[in-house]
């Protein structure tokens, strides 16, 4: 738990579901988005839900956000119930999506954001302040007198981030918050997402994302989620824990009596080895590489020493983790690539290329 | 909108170890209106629910405000072009040497017409447009009535046309002479300002059901248009039209709402026959508007949870 979430213990969870399904009816087939969801996040906690397209991110956020009822089970934002108390929970949340589009392209980006804040009630002028404030906190004030339909991608999200803020929110929900956006914008998002935590004690984010690194970076502890089910949930380091079990470390010396083997032997070293890869390269360069796998890292002070016995420098030191990928890859047998290489070997493509069909002619996609 | 339960289960508000909410100048744009705890944010008193609907009000009319001045080509599509077509109307009657009231019948009907096309082509796809846009799922995340927001496209819409209204009025009256003969002023103002409640309450109606039943009732809207628009009496008195004329006007409130004020403006004359006198259309009006909001507010509601239970109404595009 975040030391954040330390001084809220009184506080009700953040959120709370138990058992909640959604099925969206469709044809051929009923369509399960949720297959019965436990999920208990603290105030205070950055949260992550990382998975796949269709894993049921966005639906299990709509639910949170009161879009969408459970077909079972229940739901609580800091212990108001989505379905009975709703108003509650709206008074205390904002949303905000990749790649939304809302608003009114012919105005422009004070006005637009000035108009958001009127629906969260803020008297007039007070709303005006606000604007001005959050413009220049996401870094739009060259941009406020310019029309919401002139804005790139990026500045777009800064003002829906914006948006988001307006009504001082204590739960805060990211749907692919960076989606379509380059790597400074994303960046940027990123940064502000933490400011702006780090502001209050209590608050809490829940954020979706397909990007490994962003969950990794922003979020205390994540789930695993694809098919509608949580496959796990910890923090990152305890997942990546999960699947790599001892340390890794990478080390590069000017030299090494007796080769790898000297190091074999010593306490919490489980093994010692030159790198595979590195056979071929050894002859032309003068130091020396070893792969060491440990016990647990504070095996590492014995090897420290030892090397210092054996006249040994230590040139280079790298620890080597596993990422959030090769954990989804061990909890699902596949990577995300290949969910969407399999949408595509489908003919599904995951953007498609002519406009949809108007939303009637499409299959209704309806709760069981 | 029914108040919200406030009580949390199983929890003690504003625990002692609460965090302190205490804005720093350097966090000022993050920190806005301190509050203990999220309980304490999430409990508001029914003048706060009522002043935030209120403010969503005037804040859904504002696009509509500023699209007024930002975007001039109104004058034309709706000023000059339904102005052509009074002024065809105005020349037949002069050719056909009617009286001179229905000079003043024709210029009032397309007064009118700008409520009756804000409502029918504006008002009546709002909320479609709005999910098209992915506003409604906005709306919906936040704690205000969509009621409020209906009201505000409708205010938004209303003033708009107002302006449109008064220019054709104006330069109309200006333009071919027309001499009202008012009698009943207060009446008039009465029967105007209930007309357009009526008129928007209707337009709140189509908003909801062009939203559930999508490009049908699109289609619906377009074939009945026309009709409307004849039946409606735009550009004659619609008591001529006998029983059909009866029916519309117990059913459109433009029809029963125009006749009463031709009958208030241009008093003395002899072209309403077969109409009921301003005092009964006025009381028509009023129970129109009446149905139509109390309707539309059903509706609203109904959406909401339909679009929670099924998850197409407000997703964009679903």
């Amino acid at each position: 738990m975040h030391e954040d979430a330390v001084s809220a213990t009184n506080l009700p969870p953040a959120i709370d579901m138990r058992g909640v399904r959604r099925i969206y009816k469709a044809k051929p087939n009923p369509v399960t988005a949720l297959a019965g969801i436990d999920l208990h996040v603290e105030p205070g906690e950055s949260f992550g839900l990382l998975g796949p397209n269709g894993a049921g991110k966005t639906t299990l956020i709509k639910i949170l956000t009161t879009l969408l009822l459970p077909s079972e089970g229940t739901a609580r934002v800091f212990g108001y119930d989505v379905e009975h108390q709703t108003q509650n929970v709206r008074r205390i949340m904002n949303v905000v999506s990749g790649g939304e589009t809302s608003g009114y392209g012919l105005l422009q980006v004070r006005e637009q954001l000035w108009m958001f804040s009127q629906f969260y009630g803020l008297p007039a002028r007070d709303g005006w302040r606000r604007v001005d404030e959050l413009i220049e906190a996401v870094g739009l004030t060259e941009q406020q007198h310019q029309k919401v339909s002139s804005l790139s991608t990026g500045q777009r999200q800064k003002m829906n981030f914006a948006r988001g803020l307006l009504n001082d929110p204590w739960i805060f929900f990211l749907d692919e918050p960076t989606l379509g956006l380059d790597v400074s914008a994303a960046r940027s998002v990123r940064e502000l997402v933490k400011q702006w935590k780090a502001a209050v004690p209590g608050r809490t984010v829940l954020l979706t994302s397909h990007y490994m690194a962003e969950v990794d970076e922003l979020c205390e502890r994540l789930a695993i989620v694809d098919r509608g089910r949580i496959l796990a949930i910890g923090s990152p380091a305890e997942l990546k824990h999960r699947v790599q079990a001892e340390s890794i470390f990478r080390l590069e010396l000017d030299r090494l009596e007796g080769g790898p083997r000297a190091l074999a032997g010593l306490p919490g070293v489980v093994s010692a080895v030159t790198p595979t890869d590195d056979a071929g390269a050894a002859a032309d360069r003068q130091t020396v590489r070893v792969n060491l796998t440990l016990a647990d890292d504070s095996a590492l002070g014995s090897v420290v020493i030892a090397l210092g016995a054996l006249g040994s420098h230590i040139v280079a030191l790298q620890k080597s983790e596993p990422s959030l990928e090769d954990v989804f890859v061990e909890l699902v047998g596949r990577g995300f690539d290949a969910e969407e290489a399999a949408a595509h070997a489908t003919g599904l493509p995951p953007q498609p290329s002519v406009p949809p069909p108007p939303a009637e002619d499409r299959e209704p996609a309806e709760v069981a | 909108m029914a108040p919200a339960p406030d009580s949390v289960p199983g929890t003690t508000p504003v625990p002692a170890t609460a965090p302190a909410r205490a804005p720093s100048a350097a966090h000022s744009a993050f920190v806005y209106r301190p509050t203990a705890d999220p309980m304490t944010a999430a409990t508001w008193t029914q003048r706060r629910v009522l002043v935030t609907n209120l403010r969503a009000l005037y804040g859904r009319a504002y696009p509509r405000l500023i699209g007024l001045r930002r975007e001039p080509s109104w004058l034309f599509f709706e000023v000059l072009l339904p102005f052509l077509t009074t002024s065809a109307f105005v020349f037949v009657y002069r050719a056909l040497q009617a009286p001179p009231e229905y000079i003043g019948f024709v210029v009032l009907g397309g007064a009118m017409t700008a409520f009756w096309l804000n409502v029918m082509w504006m008002m009546a796809a709002q909320l479609y447009w709005e999910k098209d846009q992915g506003n409604l799922d906005l709306y919906f995340t936040t704690p205000i009535s969509l009621m409020s927001v209906l009201f505000g496209m409708a205010v938004g819409g209303l003033l708009s046309s107002c302006l449109r209204a008064s220019i054709v009025l104006v330069v109309g009256s200006a333009l071919y002479g027309v001499s009202f003969a008012i009698q009943d002023w207060f009446l008039l103002l009465a029967v105007f300002f209930l007309t357009l409640t009526a008129l928007y309450g209707l337009g709140m109606v189509l908003a909801s059901l062009f939203l559930l039943f999508g490009r049908e009732a699109w289609h619906l809207s377009q074939a009945m248009q026309e009709p409307v628009y004849f039946v409606s009496g735009l550009n004659f008195p619609v008591g001529q039209l006998g029983m059909l004329g009866a029916l519309a006007i117990s059913l459109i409130p433009l029809a029963v709402g125009l006749d009463a004020m031709r009958q208030l403006a241009f008093s003395g004359s002899d072209a309403h026959t077969g109409t009921p006198s301003p005092g009964v259309e006025a009381l028509m009006l009023v129970a129109m508007t009446v149905v139509f909001i109390g309707f539309a507010r059903f509706m609203l509601k109904r959406l909401e949870r339909m679009a929670r239970e099924q998850g197409k109404l407000s997703v964009r595009g679903g």
